[in-house]
């Protein structure tokens, strides 16, 4: 079970390369990167700090360490999910309003364009 | 005099757009009739424009809440004292504008349902939407605190209270049921009258057996987040 510990360990520090990597190259900006950073240290320090990771499993009622840290993988990607759940639902409100926005000015100046050619 | 605009949602509908302008015009002479584009990939908006409508086109496809919440936002921004939403596939009468903005003016109620169901002479729904119909309209009973007969129906007309609440917070995928419910929770008043409904005049019902379980559960949910929302979010 101990390679489960290692994969987890390998899969953490691929994962803060890559996020990175990724806000290097402004493929994602510095306030998306927290989450997954913050959750990709968290699972590096627990995949190398066992005697962390037993008390968290027995805390938790999990005897087998590898186990423990599945669990904690998961819930921790599960809050970085709802955390970009709640950004893409504010993101999709600010699109919506800016584009109801944008053709609303877009017809006010037509209609204000209208006007002043019909004046003239 | 009350300033009345007619707000026509339209995504796709060359086929039916033109009639339906030229058929709202021709009931209601001198009113401006609003088609809002949501983004359509056809012809849509040349058709509205030649049939003698104006156009609010929006950059990119928002569906049909964000479409109708554009039409009032533009239209309190305009002073407009009533707005009434026709349907653009042809399906609603324009015949029955008159009547919706009579009772409007009459009930000083802030919303009118133009109904299929109640004494309407015209009813044409599918099997899917008639169930559909009735287990919101026993779903909603409690919620509301009385029966809506035809919640689903779009032809409808607010007044300027409505279409300040409504240009703020609006349900963006499928307005007609949550929308009911957020009058609720201002404690407005809303009527139904009796209207005529026809088969859509062009293109297809997009309403197939998946969607039609999709809008359940979305509307189901959207409906018990309104009634559970605290009041001051998203303004």
């Amino acid at each position: 079970m101990d390679r489960l510990v290692n994969v987890v360990t390998g899969f953490s520090v691929l994962l803060i390369g890559m996020v990175l990597l990724s806000v290097r190259r402004a493929h994602i900006r510095v306030e998306y990167s927290v989450s997954w950073l913050a959750a990709a240290l968290v699972l590096l320090a627990l995949s190398r700090w066992r005697a962390l990771l037993d008390r968290i499993g027995g805390a938790m009622g999990i005897d087998d360490a590898p186990l423990a840290l599945l669990v904690v993988t998961g819930a921790l990607f599960l809050l970085v999910l709802y955390r970009l759940s709640m950004m893409i639902s504010s993101l999709k409100d600010s699109n919506i309003a800016l584009a109801q926005r944008l053709a609303i000015l877009e017809f006010r100046l037509e209609s204000h364009e209208e006007a002043k050619t019909s004046r003239n | 005099m009350s300033k009345l605009l007619i707000l026509i949602p339209a995504y796709n509908e060359e086929g039916a757009i033109g009639g339906v302008v030229k058929e709202v015009l021709a009931a209601t002479p001198g009113v401006p009739v609003l088609v809002v584009d949501d983004s359509s990939t056809d012809a849509t908006i040349h058709v509205a424009r030649a049939a003698g409508a104006r156009v609010l086109p929006l950059p990119h496809h928002l569906g049909l809440g964000g479409a109708v919440q554009a039409g009032y936002r533009l239209a309190f921004e305009l002073d407009y004292d009533y707005v009434i939403r026709v349907d653009g596939d042809g399906q609603h009468d324009p015949r029955d504008i008159p009547k919706i903005l009579e009772t409007l003016e009459r009930e000083k109620c802030e919303m009118v349902i133009g109904s299929r169901f109640v004494d309407g002479s015209g009813v044409h729904s599918g099997f899917l939407r008639a169930t559909g119909i009735v287990f919101f309209r026993a779903f909603l009973r409690p919620i509301l605190g009385r029966t809506v007969r035809d919640p689903t129906s779009g032809f409808v007309g607010v007044n300027r209270t409505a279409l300040s609440v409504f240009s703020r917070s609006f349900p963006l995928e499928y307005p007609e049921i949550e929308a009911l419910v957020v009058l609720q929770r201002k404690r407005f008043r809303f009527v139904e009258v009796p209207c005529r409904m026809r088969p859509r005049r062009a293109g297809r019902s997009t309403i197939t057996p998946f969607r039609s379980l999709y809008y359940m559960v979305h509307v189901l949910l959207g409906v018990l987040v309104n009634v559970l929302k605290f009041e001051g979010r998203r303004k």
